[in-house]
């Protein structure tokens, strides 16, 4: 039991004490999650989804590069997290991976490949609004529509064209129930999205992102605006729905990542420092910087 | 303390001032225009303007007629007696007229404004790339704000009237007419001509002047639609525009509408582009009476009709022709009627406003 003794006694209790720390692996290799060795057995060592190779990226036309030579897999059917400083690209990597980049006029790709599942996403073939519906996003401000909660869950259908009232109306209960909101909203789908809380509205926007059953979500902070309770809840459902989805969260708040994530990545300063199984990053980090993040001495 | 008061009375005095001319312009404009229309009744709102005769009878009492009555009246005693008799234009009959000009003015520039001033607001806003040449559009716009109205009015008349490239559907082409069709199935013609004095015209004119305001006002609205809704549409796969269409403009929509009826108010009011380009002084039959034809000749027809507008109607009453008290009232009249239609529509954005800002927020 080699744990971060800079935790404090609180996260302690609230980390998974039977998850044994692995053996250092090279970055690159993706490993078994302490999270799926407990209960999910039988299952094989997951395969990367996401292959990001040498990337680098650029708001302002290749001038200067917010992100350089980021190379990382991210694996299927697991949390990874993003941890690092403020300003240190977590958010951009994250907005590369489902193309929402592209809406600044100045940015741009500068070197390197994005794979989803072995396609390049910057292919000329590529339409970025197929890839947005494959990979969803939550976004740090819950941002429901002024919509009722029905219309909230049900816009990416809508909007991709389906009709029929009996079908929106499973795919907003399967989405609802899949983010643990439907016992209580269930009696008020009409009413506005607005009238809810801000942690059930947070639930709303996942529950709209998964309504179009997408392979991967990004979450950028869900829960920075949230209370803990809210939190923890969230934090919940997050440990569901890896079950189904692939999930990368950004997360200034570590007890958050070790308790929801299997894979834990670290930023500075627009490049990836040190990457491996979340135990590993704060239990043993083997880069000097991370070790500094984690333990709270920067950042 | 007494440097502090000085401040207090200047400033409280200016406000004031300013709230007393604002209530000496109500409640001058109530009491001359109020009692005609609770004289004239209805008929001030459902008669065209006429000329007022004014005799004295045998009996030496002053009697007033419109010129139409007057006729009859003449025909039916021919041995009446007529002393004094003198003549005041547009001073009887009401403003129906003036009434439907302004108001079918209004509703073609608001057409022309809305559709190219939102587009115009959703292009600069939500796909033009920031940069010089958009800076350089936003510079045009608000220039465009500060030209004066009378320029706007010769502009329209040279490209709206004059201008020979602008097609109609007739019956009869005109001589001037650069180039004719014959419409297939009818016997009428597409005809180049040029839209002349007409609603059109004015309409056009009217939309240009007011374009600036709906454009800055659209892009404010959109402005206020926070980026999360766009970015939550196209995170969902939305392409730009559905994002646009069911997550952008449905918010900005109370905005886009409140800034419109406000430019309502600005163009009913507007003089100066509708004389030459649309407006007559004096013109007997409604648009409609006159318009020939059906279907889209008849719309044709019917759009480039000259008309009578309240703003200029009131121009003609008060400074074109001479001054007496039978032709106060038809003045006083007509400014009050103008007052309630803008009060009316000014109440109406406020309302509209106020609604949804209590409906919408996030
Ligand atoms: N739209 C943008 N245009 C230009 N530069 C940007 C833009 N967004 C972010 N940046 C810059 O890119 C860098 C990385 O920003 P990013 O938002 O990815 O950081 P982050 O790691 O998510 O930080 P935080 O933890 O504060 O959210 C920062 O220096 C930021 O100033
Ligand atoms: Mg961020």
């Amino acid at each position: 039991m080699s744990f971060v003794p800079q935790l404090n006694e609180r996260s302690m209790n609230e980390i998974n004490f039977d998850a044994t720390p692995e053996p250092a692996l090279p970055a690159e290799i993706p490993v078994m999650s302490p999270a799926k060795s407990r209960g999910t057995e039988g299952k094989e060592a997951a395969k990367s989804l996401i292959e990001i190779e040498d990337l680098g990226f650029s708001y302002d036309l290749g001038q200067t590069e917010t992100l350089r030579n980021i190379t990382l897999s991210i694996p299927k059917g697991q949390v990874t997290s993003f941890i690092g400083p403020s300003g240190c690209g977590k958010s951009t990597l994250l907005r590369c991976l489902n193309r929402m980049n592209d809406l600044i006029d100045t940015a741009k790709v500068t070197r390197g490949k994005i794979k989803i599942m072995g396609q390049d996403i910057h292919a000329a073939d590529v339409d970025p609004i197929e890839l947005r519906k494959r990979v969803g996003m939550v976004f740090q401000k819950y941002n429901p529509f002024p919509k009722s909660i029905f219309e909230n869950a049900a816009y990416g259908m809508r909007i991709q064209g389906v009709k029929s009232q009996k079908v929106l109306a499973e795919a907003v209960e399967r989405a609802l129930k899949q983010s643990a909101l439907w016992d209580e909203v269930k009696d008020r789908l009409n009413s506005s999205a607005l009238g809810l809380s801000g942690g059930q509205q947070q639930r709303l926007c996942i529950a709209r992102a998964i309504a179009v059953q997408p392979e991967i979500i990004l979450m950028d902070e869900p829960c920075s605006a949230l209370d803990p309770i809210a939190t923890a809840r969230i934090e919940e459902l997050i440990t569901d729905l890896k079950e189904n989805y692939t999930i990368v969260i950004v997360t200034h708040n570590m007890q958050q990542a070790t308790r929801v994530s299997a894979r834990t990545a670290f930023f500075y300063l627009g490049e990836l420092i040190e990457v491996g199984p979340t135990t590993k990053i704060f239990g043993n980090p083997s880069k000097k910087q991370t070790e500094d993040y984690v333990s709270g001495r920067f950042g | 303390m007494w440097r502090d008061l000085t401040g207090y009375a200047i400033f409280a005095f200016c406000t004031y001032f300013v709230l007393l001319c604002a209530f000496y312009i109500f409640f001058d404009i109530t009491a001359k225009g109020l009692p005609v229309l609770m004289d004239k009744g209805t008929d001030f709102l459902t008669k065209s303007p006429e000329t007022l005769v004014v005799f004295k009878d045998e009996a030496d009492e002053i009697v007033q007629m419109p010129m139409s009555e007057y006729s009859v009246f003449r025909k039916d005693n021919p041995a009446a007696v007529i002393r004094d008799e003198h003549t005041h234009s547009y001073s009887a009959g009401g403003i129906m007229g003036p009434l439907v000009g302004t108001a079918l003015l209004v509703i073609v520039c608001m057409l022309v404004a809305l559709t190219t001033g939102v587009a115009t607001a959703i292009f600069l806003n939500e796909y033009a790339r920031k940069g010089r040449f958009l800076n350089l559009v936003r510079l045009a716009i608000m220039n465009l704000a500060g030209v004066p109205s009378i320029v706007f009015g010769l502009f329209g008349l040279g490209v709206f009237c004059l201008w020979p490239w602008l097609p109609v559907l007739t019956y009869e082409p005109s001589e001037s007419a650069v180039l004719v069709f014959a419409v297939p199935f009818t016997d009428g013609w597409l005809s180049f001509q040029g839209w002349g004095t007409s609603i059109l015209a004015g309409g056009f004119t009217l939309a240009i002047m007011v374009l600036p305001v709906i454009i800055t006002a659209c892009e404010e609205a959109l402005k206020a639609v926070p980026m999360g809704f766009r970015e939550a549409a196209m995170a969902l796969g939305a392409t730009k525009w559905q994002a646009i269409r069911t997550a952008v403009l449905p918010y900005a929509k109370p905005g886009i509408m409140t800034a419109s009826i406000l430019g309502v108010t600005r163009v009913a009011g507007e003089t100066a582009p509708i004389m030459f380009t649309a407006a007559l002084a004096h013109k007997g039959a409604l648009p409609w009476q006159e318009a020939k034809g059906s279907g889209l000749f008849w719309l044709s027809d019917f759009l480039t009709q000259s008309v009578q507008a309240l703003p200029y109607h009131i121009y003609t009453v008060s400074a074109r022709i001479p001054q007496s008290e039978y032709t106060e009232p038809m003045q006083s009249g007509s400014v009050f009627v103008f007052m309630l239609l803008v009060m009316i529509f000014a109440g109406l954005s406020i309302y509209l406003r106020g609604r949804y800002r209590k409906n919408l927020k996030w």
